[in-house]
């Protein structure tokens, strides 16, 4: 499953970010990458974004990119 | 040595030195680390800090003074890679690889050890002396992070330095550091990760120092890292090289992939992850963090439904508040400017050349700092004072689902806000987008929103003869038509675009100073760009009352006017609504003759006449700043639209009118 299906308050490891250089760059800059656990803390209204905590920050991520990113649940 | 303990930093004034002569040292680092807060610390008022990223696009300099010796400082804007994905990222990476740097102090948020040191792991490959400045240790320990610079010390080979900028700690021992780092070059040991990662770096590197023709000004090493990597940028520069080059590039990449089963460029970014992941887990012990208000905060400010309300009554209370200062400033110094026009009208007289131009000159300059000003300062200031706190990043966040109806994302947000006080920084603002498209997108928005000058028409001329509710109603069309234009503009130019990514920094209590001057920042380019248009503007505009050519131009304009239903009259008021957009309104009691326009305007032309001065073209200063920004071609562009647009909603406006009497 992806990222957009996680429901608020569950974890979960990424196993797979879909897409080329730029997108995983992105990603990674931001601290997230494939391995990494993450915790679905809210998310937006009206096919807003969702914001995650990792590795002690939060970021929002865009639906169209959280589809990107594929996780199972821990 | 006791040279260095008598060290004293200051800043030297411009004038004293000349640029380019001292030895340079460099602020790297990723966005929202404080480093504008430490280069503010020694610098004074020249850069601008920001709780948002990417709130400083160019560089910025000035001189520090360690010891005895004058330094260059150079402030980078925030980048979070050596590969860049913004305008602001490559600024920052541009003079990284191509200038000469004597140090670099790589600033790192602590609170974000683990992520910012894989800033500085492709920082230490550019093999440039460097010394690690771990900022924001307060905000650490509250996390339970307990650092030791040390080991870090230890295992990169360059010295660290531990400061909190915003209390001003430890700062002199960092460029007391830095400069003794620049004197002995320093340069920082190369960490070694997995062997076979290593060796095909290597014999990348090794190869392409002996066969590239082109001189690459960074090392080889670097350059072999980012080809693995696949990025475009790196590609780019051995584009011109022979074939073989590409082969061996190639080979490389997929025994890469091979050997690991993903990606070149996976490999590598996982590479560097690992490596960083193990330096944080040498050098740091983690405790309890102590509980962050953060969360209760957020709880309320990005709530489903509080969210919203909080964002409305704010936005509410902030344009009352600038209204009211705004209008407190505005007849005084209105006052001041009335009494000197009418001075130097005594003085020289109206008819007379140097009388044309200096009386209009001074009405020009009074028209930008008595009207525009009192709005645009306020508004700046509140502004920064929400960015400084953290607050912006939440509006985008909340905004984010409603600006994908337009074909944007939430960071967008961020111009259309500006809009609201001057278009100019607005358009400016839209460098924080990633993609070009997004940037069109979001300069046509900015540029329709209705500043502060045109609040003035919708205020005094709506507001005044038909109310506030009509005031208000004509602000609330705007916003729906901008909408429309932009979900029209994005069908036009379809494209996938990269979604929004948005750090959430923690809150932060705003500093006055860094508000202070991120506000004179942002006037700074009205100033420079707006008021020398209006002035010259306003000289333009003496000229034709002096040499009476008005009629000419009313009778060009008819067809604009008669379709309108407007008398012709108004018709030069329109051009003058170009060079200044208040000029509309002030234009009108002068090209009508009297004060009291509801004696000769219908409601109904009073109120077409307002539609269409808002939405047809932006000012001179406003194209001046769209041209800079998405060329010459997309400001026609925008011109055209915003004229037919202006016509279409005019006649909606005359026929509805009519409707309703």
């Amino acid at each position: 499953m992806t990222l957009d299906q996680i429901e608020a308050g569950r974890t979960a490891l990424v196993t797979e970010i879909i897409g080329g250089f730029r997108i995983r760059q992105r990603l990674n800059c931001l601290g997230l990458h494939r391995g990494d656990r993450i915790r679905v803390k809210r998310s937006g209204i009206m096919g807003g974004p969702i914001l995650v905590e990792l590795n002690g920050t939060e970021v929002a991520i865009g639906r169209g990119m959280a589809k990107k990113i594929v996780v199972t649940l821990s | 040595m006791n040279r260095l303990r008598r060290l004293l930093i200051r800043v030297m004034p411009r004038k004293h030195a000349e640029m380019g002569a001292h030895r340079k040292i460099v602020l790297v680092g990723q966005p929202n680390c404080g480093k504008s807060t430490l280069f503010n610390e020694v610098a004074g008022y020249r850069s601008v800090v920001s709780n948002f990223s990417g709130a400083t696009v160019e560089y910025t300099r000035s001189h520090v003074k360690v010891g005895s010796e004058i330094y260059d400082l150079v402030d980078l804007p925030g980048t979070y890679s050596l590969s860049f994905l913004d305008e602001a990222e490559q600024e920052a990476q541009k003079f990284l690889l191509n200038r000469k740097i004597d140090v670099i102090i790589n600033v790192v948020d602590a609170s974000l050890l683990s992520r910012s040191l894989e800033l500085t792991l492709q920082l230490t490959e550019l093999e440039i002396p460097m010394v690690l400045c771990l900022n924001m240790m307060d905000e650490a320990a509250r996390k339970g992070i307990q650092i030791d610079p040390k080991t870090l010390s230890r295992r990169l080979g360059i010295p660290v330095v531990a400061t909190i900028a915003s209390k001003g700690k430890g700062i002199r021992d960092l460029f007391e550091t830095a400069a003794r780092t620049a004197h002995e070059g320093l340069k920082a040991r190369h960490i070694r990760g997995h062997r076979d990662v290593e060796l095909i770096i290597a014999r990348l590197s090794r190869y392409l120092k002996q066969n590239l023709r082109k001189r690459v000004s960074f090392s080889t090493h670097l350059l072999a890292t980012k080809l693995l990597e696949q990025d475009p940028f790196f590609s780019d520069i051995i584009e011109g090289e022979d074939s073989a080059v590409h082969q061996t590039v190639k080979h490389y990449r997929k025994e890469l992939a091979q050997a690991h089963g993903r990606s070149s460029d996976e490999v590598i970014a996982a590479e560097r992850h690992s490596l960083s992941m193990s330096l944080f887990e040498e050098a740091v012990q983690i405790d309890k963090p102590v509980a962050h208000l953060r969360d209760r905060v957020d709880a309320v400010l990005m709530h489903p439904f509080w969210g919203y309300v909080f964002l409305l009554s704010i936005l509410f209370l902030f344009f009352n508040l600038i209204f009211r200062l705004g209008g407190l400033a505005e007849a005084p110094l209105l006052a001041i400017f009335d009494k000197l026009v009418n001075l130097i009208t005594a003085e020289l007289g109206t008819d007379t050349l140097t009388g044309v131009i200096v009386v209009n000159a001074v009405q020009g300059l009074g028209g930008g700092i008595a009207i525009v000003l009192p709005y645009l300062f306020p508004f700046l200031m509140g502004l920064a004072l929400l960015e400084d706190i953290g607050y912006l990043p939440r509006v985008a966040f909340l905004m984010d689902g409603l600006m994908h109806r337009i074909g944007l994302h939430g960071k967008a947000v961020i111009p259309a806000i500006l809009g609201y006080g001057c278009n100019v920084p607005a358009v400016m603002a839209t460098r924080i987008l990633d993609s070009p498209r997004d940037r069109f997108i979001a300069s046509f928005i900015a540029a329709m929103v209705p500043c502060a000058a045109r609040m003035t028409i919708i205020f005094g001329l709506v507001g005044y003869y038909l109310g506030g509710n009509a005031a208000l109603a004509l602000y609330l069309i705007n916003f729906v038509v901008i909408g429309l234009s932009g979900r029209i503009l994005s069908r036009l130019l379809p494209e996938v675009t990269p979604g929004m990514i948005l750090e959430m920094p923690t809150y932060q209590i705003p500093r006055l100073k860094s508000a202070l001057m991120k506000t004179w920042f942002r006037m700074k380019d009205f100033i420079v760009i707006a008021m020398p248009l209006l002035v010259a503007g306003s000289i333009m505009l003496g000229f034709i009352r002096l040499w009476n050519i008005s009629d000419g131009i009313n009778r060009l304009l008819v067809p604009v006017t008669g379709v309108l239903g407007l008398p012709r009259e108004v018709g030069i008021t329109l051009i003058f609504g170009v060079l200044r957009k208040e000029l509309s309104m002030l234009m009108l009691f002068q090209a009508l003759g009297t004060q009291h326009i509801d004696t000769v305007l219908t409601s109904g032309q009073i109120l077409v006449f307002s539609v269409f001065v808002i939405f047809y073209i932006p000012c001179v200063a406003t194209m001046g700043a769209l041209g800079r920004q998405i060329g010459w071609r997309g400001m026609a562009l925008i011109v055209g639209f915003t004229f037919v647009l202006a016509m279409l909603m005019g006649v909606l406006t005359r026929g509805a009118a009519a409707l309703i009497g």
